[in-house]
């Protein structure tokens, strides 16, 4: 089992360091000058002069590279030109606003995903299977901000129960946390269910049919016992990959939600500083959440061995 | 990128019904996506009012004669506007996907055939894309490059390349063994002519369904980027910043974000639908006869 | 039959939608097991007997129609509730199924396996089941039970999984256990051991058995009774001893014929029966055997036999014209 993780994270470091190089490499595709685009209509020539001796913007790009590269190894991801906060700063203070909407979307996600499933793989084909999972299909198709300006629409304007762009912190309030956090918290987990209960009905579907089911069947198991602990444990292992599989998506998810609902996390920060061009910032917090990707992915791969005991012990 | 993750694995396992789909609603979806980029490139030739022409006295209303569909918040018909706005989320949500499908269907042929170090190799930098959470990939290039719809289709269409490529591999390994196969390399056929003649012509089939798939992907990618402000850059209208200029006027007049956004969400969900029912048919690994 | 009877079967009929019409697996079989006896009932693929073992559970697919009855202990296993037929199953009937690579939950440790019976039939508490599994698991004759209760069944050999799938059956002393051919994946020489088990438990238990095989062999000594299945119905029963002493059905002399002797000479050739067995969608008429059968006649290819009534050594059979009989000619 160690020397499965041991493989594992050898495996890791080339591709963070390919990350690393691919975030830098992005930076680099600018048209024209940094310094000028960052400094936009205060780019004087003194302006710019001073900024290319601040980022080293003069020395060949693969020493940029390592330079920059450098800096990230000690912690330090530069400033905002703007503002003078830190990158390591600003992620520090939007990162648990980020986590918070992520954890609530995934969970939200599994509470209706997960039984939906059961219930569809032991009624398969019948009306109310064929239901859900075309109302699952369906949802699938929905854009992400879609979803959220109708639920803004019903529950913000129409209704008025819950508010659609006043953040409360977590220190501060928490019952004030979770109505601000509500709505986009709703609307990331109905966008993640129908992908949860599809995979886990398909698989639920063939576990069913195994011989064990019906050995536990015949030794008078409560239909509860042998659906939930027969057949869901081998069926949860597709299920912790597809919630692997759909981090990334759920991290795109995140940037529009709080744009949208004006939350202050790691998605708003990058879409902000490309509003305002502080490409320093906006540099490292994408290498930030893809090394975050990536160690996530990790951590599910190394999940999906604990759940199944065949892969720990060396048999697939 | 919601269909891609999703359905790649819920598509494979799915449907123990084999002839599945091809109904009413199927048909009608290929109706809906016939209908929309007809339109789209007929729209100069109807009789459209101009998408760009403001009528300050006339602004937020709602669907009347004179506006079928109303005006936004500048008074431009929204239908007018609708129309051109399929333009954009059309041209990029096919071309990208097309220059998709073309690179990452010949990095698939390739790896599935000839394997070894030319799949590593392969395997290994779409693997390195793949550790992109894609929309931060594609924002962050945008943010740079600056928003065209040359960059975006370039963009997007090199963000659903290690998807396709996977595809094609698997499509490819399938067929690689198979007796038509080796009797034309018995022949002394070339690499090339195996490749092309043989093998292409069956690995296009998943492709293809793939390719619609993507397609409804990459419409909901530029409709994100667009409703972001980093879009297709105006004056040009797209469905995703119309979304956004609605969003602004929720409470007075809902109407301009929600028709754009039916129209959107029928144009996926018609993609979708064609493009999976096309995948349940298709797929090498199930063998339909 | 003396004694009330434990396990009684009238006519069951079993039947299964397929794409091609109405698959009849089992076909009005009647039968009927006293407590502490054994019955073999031995029939090739597809001769309908799991269907069978499975039909008296009442584990059959939503879409099988059943006729007939089921008693056990006098009650109609088709009449009562789900929850009462729950309460039976593992508890008082308990079945072993053929396969134990795949009858055991490959996610869950062996000692989980069989304390979830205990502590559901048996409401024992979780220490107290887990420790009684490792009883058992003695008690079939697994080495280092305590270990191995922490196992995964993936780190057992087939004939360690089927003495599980065996404790798992008797865990909670049932009345009546169906083994559903519980050597057939097994190596021949860890064949003889589970048998052996079987027999052993049996004894000490007084529990009633149904041993289900292809192989005459397996239930030369080992069964009190002996039914012999084909195309869903039941060909001929008899005592163990008074069948092999005088086999009745050409059906069954052939697969006696079909196993091969040891004091043969070498280079023998098996005595194989020709032809394979009927479609079940579409019956042959008249005796399902006909087609296959060298002594087969007119009567045969119009009318199936019935099964006779018991003669006195409690002998029956369906066929026209028996093995023995002066009216059979080799045809």
């Amino acid at each position: 089992m160690l020397g499965f993780i041991g493989r594992r994270l050898i495996y890791l470091v080339p591709v963070v360091l390919a990350v690393t190089a691919l975030t830098f490499l992005i930076a680099s595709l600018l048209p024209g000058d940094l310094a000028v685009a960052m400094l936009g209509d205060q780019a004087t020539p003194e302006n710019v002069a001073a900024l290319h001796k601040k980022l080293g913007l003069d020395l060949p790009l693969w020493r940029q590279y390592l330079h920059w590269l450098g800096g990230v190894l000690t912690g330090d991801l530069g400033a905002s030109h703007r503002t003078g906060e830190t990158v390591l700063h600003a992620i520090a203070n939007r990162l648990p606003v980020t986590i918070e909407l992520m954890v609530i979307a995934e969970l939200g996600g599994l509470l209706i995903g997960v039984p939906l499933g059961i219930l569809c793989a032991v009624r398969a084909g019948s009306s109310l299977d064929k239901a859900v999972s075309g109302l699952a299909f369906g949802i699938l198709s929905v854009p992400p901000f879609l979803l959220a300006i109708l639920l803004i629409f019903l529950f913000a304007l129409r209704m008025g129960i819950l508010p659609a762009t006043s953040y409360v912190p977590l220190s501060q309030d928490v019952l004030g946390n979770l109505r601000s956090m509500a709505l986009p918290g709703a609307t990331l987990a109905l966008l993640e269910w129908p992908a949860l209960m599809r995979v886990l009905r398909s698989d639920m579907i063939t576990t069913l049919q195994e011989n064990f089911i019906a050995m536990a069947r015949a030794k008078g198991l409560p239909q509860r016992r042998v659906l939930l602990v027969h057949a869901l444990k081998p069926s949860s292992l597709t299920l912790v990959t597809i919630i692997g599989l759909n981090i990334g998506r759920l991290i795109g998810g995140t940037v529009i939600i709080e744009t949208i609902f004006a939350l202050p996390g790691l998605g708003r920060l990058i879409v902000e500083s490309i509003y305002t061009r502080d490409f320093i910032i906006l540099q490292g917090a994408v290498l930030f959440v893809a090394v975050a990707f990536v160690l996530i992915n990790f951590v599910v791969d190394v999940l999906y061995a604990v759940l199944d005991p065949r892969i720990r012990h060396g048999r697939a | 990128m919601a269909a891609l993750d999703a359905s790649e694995i819920g598509g494979v396992a799915e449907a123990p019904s084999r002839r599945r789909g091809m109904g009413p609603v199927f048909w009608l979806a290929v109706g809906w996506i016939a209908f929309i980029i007809l339109i789209a490139i007929l729209a100069n030739l109807l009789p459209l009012a101009d998408p760009s022409k403001m009528t300050l006295l006339a602004r937020r209303a709602g669907p009347s004669a004179a506006h079928l569909l109303g005006t936004d918040s500048l008074g431009r018909d929204v239908l007018s506007r609708l129309v051109f706005g399929a333009r954009s989320s059309l041209a990029v949500g096919l071309l990208a996907p097309l220059l998709g499908t073309l690179a990452g269907g010949a990095l698939g042929l390739l790896a599935g055939y000839f394997g070894g170090r030319i799949e590593l190799i392969i395997i290994g930098l779409t693997d390195v894309l793949l550790a992109f959470p894609p929309l931060v990939l594609a924002l962050a290039v945008v943010a740079y490059l600056g928003p065209s719809i040359v960059n975006l289709i370039l963009v997007l269409g090199i963000l659903t390349v290690p998807a396709v490529t996977r595809v094609a591999r698997a499509a490819t390994l399938a067929v690689r063994e198979r007796d038509f196969v080796t009797a034309a390399r018995a022949l002394g056929a070339s690499h090339r002519r195996i490749l092309l003649r043989e093998i292409l012509p069956i690995v296009m089939l998943p492709l293809s369904a793939f390719f619609l798939v993507l397609v409804a992907v990459i419409i909901v990618a530029e409709g994100i980027l667009s409703f972001l402000g980093l879009g297709v850059p105006p004056p040009a209208p797209t469905w995703g910043s119309m979304i956004a200029e609605g969003r602004d006027n929720l409470d007075v007049a809902p109407h301009i974000a929600f028709f754009p956004s039916i129209a959107m969400f029928l144009t996926v969900l018609a993609f979708n639908l064609v493009g999976d029912t096309l995948r349940a048919v298709t797929d090498p690994k199930r063998g339909t006869s | 039959m003396s004694g009330a009877a434990l396990l009684e079967v009238e006519d069951l009929t079993v039947e299964l939608p397929t794409e091609r019409g109405p698959l009849r697996a089992v076909a009005g079989v009647s039968l009927s097991l006293a407590a502490g006896r054994t019955l073999g009932i031995v029939g090739e693929s597809g001769s309908g007997k799991t269907m069978l073992s499975r039909a008296v559970l009442r584990l059959l697919p939503h879409a099988a129609r059943v006729t007939g009855r089921v008693r056990f202990e006098g009650r109609d296993l088709y009449a009562i509730s789900r929850e009462a037929l729950r309460r039976l199953r593992g508890r008082e009937l308990a079945v072993v199924f053929q396969d134990p690579m795949t009858s055991l939950n490959p996610v869950l440790t062996i000692g989980s396996q069989i304390a979830e019976a205990l502590r559901e039939h048996l409401g024992l508490a979780q220490a107290a089941a887990f420790a009684r599994a490792v009883e058992l698991l003695a008690e079939v004759g697994i080495p280092e039970p305590e270990r191995r209760a922490r196992q995964f069944p993936h780190q057992m050999s087939g004939g360690m999984r089927q003495r599980v799938a065996i404790a798992i059956a008797l865990s909670c002393e049932p009345k009546l256990l169906i083994a559903d051919e519980p050597t057939t994946a097994l190596d021949v020489t860890v064949q003889a051991q589970i048998l052996d088990l079987l027999a052993r438990e049996q004894s000490k238990r007084h529990m009633a058995l149904i041993l289900i095989t292809h192989d005459l062999g397996v239930v030369a000594g080992r069964t009190d009774e002996v039914a012999v299945m084909y195309a869903g119905g039941i060909v001929e029963r008899a005592p163990t001893r008074a069948l092999f002493k005088s086999m009745r059905c050409p059906y069954t002399q052939a697969l006696m014929a079909a196993i091969p002797k040891l004091h043969a000479p070498p280079h023998t050739p098996l005595a194989a029966i020709g032809g394979s067995p009927p479609d079940p969608t579409r019956p042959p008429s008249g005796c399902p055997f006909n087609p296959r059968c060298r002594y087969a006649q007119e009567r045969c290819r119009c009318e199936p036999a019935a099964l006779t009534p018991p003669d006195a050594s409690g002998h029956q059979y369906a066929c026209w014209f028996p093995v023995g009989d002066p009216a059979a000619a080799e045809g």
